[in-house]
């Protein structure tokens, strides 16, 4: 027998791309959320909000990821938003390439806010560097509050929380409290935010800290 | 079900790092995987042998060393070992802690049968 030392880290090739994304989006000031939940925590909403709430005051751009349709595309071109469509086609999460090859079809000129909604997989999407400048991971309310604890790589992996659907807390068997100290133990650091796309409870909030961490 | 990309992503590295001419020889591919990888073992190794199948690497072989999710807490300086991803020290409730292990997920070794060489 005779052995090769290798040593090699087995995402390397996307880790690289999601280096060249990041190099480009740090050259063009563009601040970068890779937002990710389970299907149906409320991304989409969440982000019809947001462009609301900016209502073209911040330039934002999104690229939209589904296993299939351009449902969500759709939702997002109603606000007059830089918007392209990845369908990965059974794919289960986003790829660094899949968003290098998006880019290519995305006018980037004068964005400083750029929302990648990843495909609802709770999993998956937190083993892929896409280049972003952070994560943002949508727990909902109808979830349960155990979420953080059944898919720690995830929470771990973010910077910030966003519990929606806070709305439906009276109706549902999630605890809040019991959500945010779970999240905590995950990640200590974890910035959260607590909102209603019905409401708009919280959205004010959610928007602001955004706005803060804008390249300068 | 990310393995199927993952064990394609093993395939790769296996492929550059060993001459084409000896890939039939390749026996074992060692791997890491931390607990809060994300990858579930089971899977990425039947990802694997499905996909290696009826290729030169069809003998080729995954040893996965599953790797603890081991955290240092800052304040009372302790190790501490859980599978869940707690980070908060268990003992003195500090936050200000460091993760140690746990996420890896990388090729260490392949491991080549030599005595085929002279036949191939």
């Amino acid at each position: 027998m005779s052995i090769i030392t290798v040593e090699r880290k087995v995402l390397e090739k996307n880790d690289e791309i999601a280096l060249r994304n990041r190099q480009l989006f740090s050259s063009q000031r563009i601040f970068v959320i890779n937002l990710v939940s389970s299907p149906g925590s409320g991304k989409t909403s969440i982000l019809e909000r947001t462009l609301e709430y900016f209502n073209h005051r911040v330039p934002v751009a999104v690229i939209e990821g589904d296993v299939q349709t351009d449902f969500d595309a759709q939702r997002i071109a109603r606000y007059n938003t830089p918007v392209v469509q990845i369908v990965t086609n059974g794919g289960c999460h986003l790829e660094a390439k899949l968003v290098e090859d998006a880019l290519k079809s995305l006018d980037l000129n004068g964005v400083r806010l750029l929302i990648i909604e990843n495909v609802g997989n709770l999993v998956c999407p937190s083993n892929y560097d896409l280049g972003e400048t952070l994560k943002v991971v949508v727990a909902s309310t109808t979830e349960g509050d155990d979420k953080p604890l059944k898919y720690p790589p995830m929470f771990q992996r973010a910077a910030a929380l966003v519990i929606n659907k806070i709305d439906l807390l009276p109706y549902v068997n999630c605890k809040l409290e019991v959500l945010k100290s779970n999240s905590l133990k995950i990640n200590p650091s974890l910035r959260i935010f607590e909102t209603s796309c019905t409401t708009n409870s919280g959205i004010a909030a959610w928007c602001s800290w955004l706005e803060q961490n804008l390249l300068r | 079900m990310h393995e199927l990309s993952i064990a394609q992503s093993i395939l790769d590295i296996v492929h550059q790092s060993v001459p084409k001419e000896e890939l039939q020889n390749v026996r074992t591919v060692r791997i890491k995987v931390g607990a809060l990888s994300g990858v579930v073992a089971d899977s990425l190794d039947f990802c694997f042998g499905a996909i290696s199948s009826e290729t030169p690497l069809s003998q080729a072989r995954l040893s996965i060393e599953h790797v603890p999710f081991r955290v240092r807490c800052q304040t009372c300086e302790r190790e501490f070992v859980n599978e869940i991803g707690y980070v908060v020290c268990p003992e003195c409730g500090g936050v200000e802690t460091t993760v140690l292990s746990g996420r890896e997920l990388q090729v260490t070794e392949i491991e080549l049968d030599d005595h085929q060489q002279g036949s191939s």
